[in-house]
């Protein structure tokens, strides 16, 4: 096994008695010494950063940008004004999915997008083949820039408090300076909370950690950000996400723009059109148990689907998990059976999102 | 989750389980090693009493939010008591892993088998190896 790379946060991380585990070739924090459900609340009722360094970052300029990235990406870029973004996924020919990003527009013909470390060489890849047809220059800056998260109801007021700008709105992304560093301000984030994601040169990122956690901020790690993501429904890339799965039957047709003529455009309107397809559910287990990934789903004893990510919630301290079913059983109230090890767990659909924080 | 701590009065098993005799009785549990790197343990269906277990073997499981852990049992016997307080409060097994943490009570098959666990000091030896 190769060498694991480490953030720039990485002595920061062992001086804060974060337990690191590997994490798509990188070394990164998984909880720090209060634990992952302290962490979570953290995130739900205050402020949390994460070190998420390991994100790959790709950029995209030129006068044919936009061709480029309609070509890659499901969603329809046009959409997206100077100083927007936009998630999307991007598709191989069969509507596989390869990765799901968001990007952010920085100028009217500069993009940036935000992948993840496993899937970033293809994805990078991927731009820079459509890139060669058309006036268009894609660049790897995955080395260049550091990346915090930071999440929750007082990360604006935190991150606003060592910023001598206002901060960008929801989705909205500007650059400014951040306890005395330029950076990207984007206003996203991975934890159904309002915050914002800082983009920074590497050495401006202890720096901006010492600063967020001076004013507040709570180090949280890999593990919160799963429970956080998990409850408000996110996909993540390797459970939800991967190439036997198209974007349509993980939820995400919101982000699915066919008529752009994206790769995989066709496979995913034909998945759009077949409702009897499998369909993404999310589901809490109301008598006791916790799901986890590969868990079978049943319907009166019948194998109908798999677990893709299931935890403990802290927040509802319920089994919750989500998972592909066939549609006809994808209707919130539908009673499903988890085969949780041999036991048979009684579980409830949900509505998207098990958790929102406009309650 | 204080510091680190493996009390001489226990007998231990590799796998980090811990053993305390009592007569012809033993009771289980996980040892600091173990919790700390479990994490918080939120979910804990005890065994059936009347279950035997063997030495070596896992005999129940303990789930953190991250994941669920197998337990081995350090001894072979026969189930006698279970601790039911962990259903509501598993949390105990972090806080007080050789006290309320406490996971099964057994009667003991054969009391020679305690010969091949470790006392305190080989075990920690075992851990800085």
């Amino acid at each position: 096994m190769s060498e694991l790379r480490r953030t720039p946060l990485h002595e920061a991380h062992l001086e804060a008695g974060a337990k690191l585990m590997p994490f798509a070739g990188w070394e990164m924090p998984v909880q720090y010494p209060d634990g992952i459900t302290a962490e979570h609340e953290a995130v739900r009722s205050g402020c949390g950063v994460f070190d998420v360094s390991h994100m790959g970052q790709i950029e995209i300029r030129g006068r044919q940008t936009l061709e480029v990235l309609q070509k890659a990406l499901t969603n329809d870029a046009s959409k997206v004004e100077v100083g927007g973004s936009q998630y999307s996924c991007l598709c191989e020919e069969g509507g596989g999915v390869l990765d799901d990003l968001f990007s952010y527009r920085l100028a009217d013909d500069r993009w940036l997008s935000v992948t993840n470390a496993s899937n970033h060489p293809r994805d990078f890849e991927r731009f820079e083949v459509e890139a060669k047809r058309w006036d268009v220059e894609v660049e790897d800056v995955a080395d260049n820039i550091a990346m915090l998260a930071v999440q929750g109801p007082e990360a604006r007021r935190i991150v606003g408090g060592l910023c001598d700008e206002d901060l960008p709105g929801r989705f909205e992304v500007a650059s400014a300076s951040v306890a005395g560093s330029p950076m990207l301000v984007c206003g996203t984030g991975y934890t159904g909370e309002d915050g914002v994601e800082l983009l920074m040169p590497p050495e401006s990122a202890l720096k901006t950690w010492k600063a967020l956690v001076s004013a507040g901020a709570v180090p949280a790690g890999l593990g919160a950000r799963d429970t956080l993501r998990l409850e408000a429904c996110y996909c993540l890339y390797g459970n939800e996400l991967s190439l036997d799965r198209t974007p349509i039957e993980a939820g995400l047709g919101w982000a699915v723009k066919e008529e752009t003529g994206f790769i995989g455009s066709e496979a995913c309107l034909e998945a759009r059109e077949d409702t009897s397809g499998d369909r993404l559910v999310a589901f809490e287990l109301p008598d006791g148990g916790i799901p986890r990934n590969g868990n079978p789903i049943l319907k009166t004893g019948e194998r109908i689907g798999e677990v893709t990510s299931g935890t403990l919630s802290p927040t509802r301290d319920l089994g919750i998990g989500m998972g592909y079913v066939p549609g006809e059983l994808s209707d919130p109230g539908t009673e499903i059976e988890i085969d949780v090890r041999g036991k048979m767990r009684k579980a409830v659909v949900d509505k998207m999102p098990l958790y929102s924080r406009d309650g | 989750m204080n510091a680190a701590a493996y009390p001489e009065d226990l007998k231990y098993h590799p796998e980090h389980d811990w053993a305390r005799v009592e007569g012809d009785e033993a009771v289980f549990g996980i040892t600091w090693y173990a919790q700390d790197a479990l994490g918080e343990v939120v979910f804990y269906e005890p065994p059936a009493v009347g279950t035997t277990v063997d030495k070596d073997k896992p005999y129940t499981e303990l789930e953190s939010v991250k994941a669920v852990s197998e337990i081995f049992a350090p001894l072979s016997g026969e189930i006698v008591a279970v601790n039911e307080a962990l259903g509501d409060a598993p949390e105990a097994i972090n806080s007080d892993p050789y006290g309320e943490g406490w996971l099964v009570r057994i009667k003991v098959n054969d009391p020679s088998e305690l010969d091949a666990l470790m006392d305190s000091a080989a075990y920690q030896a075992m851990l800085d190896g």
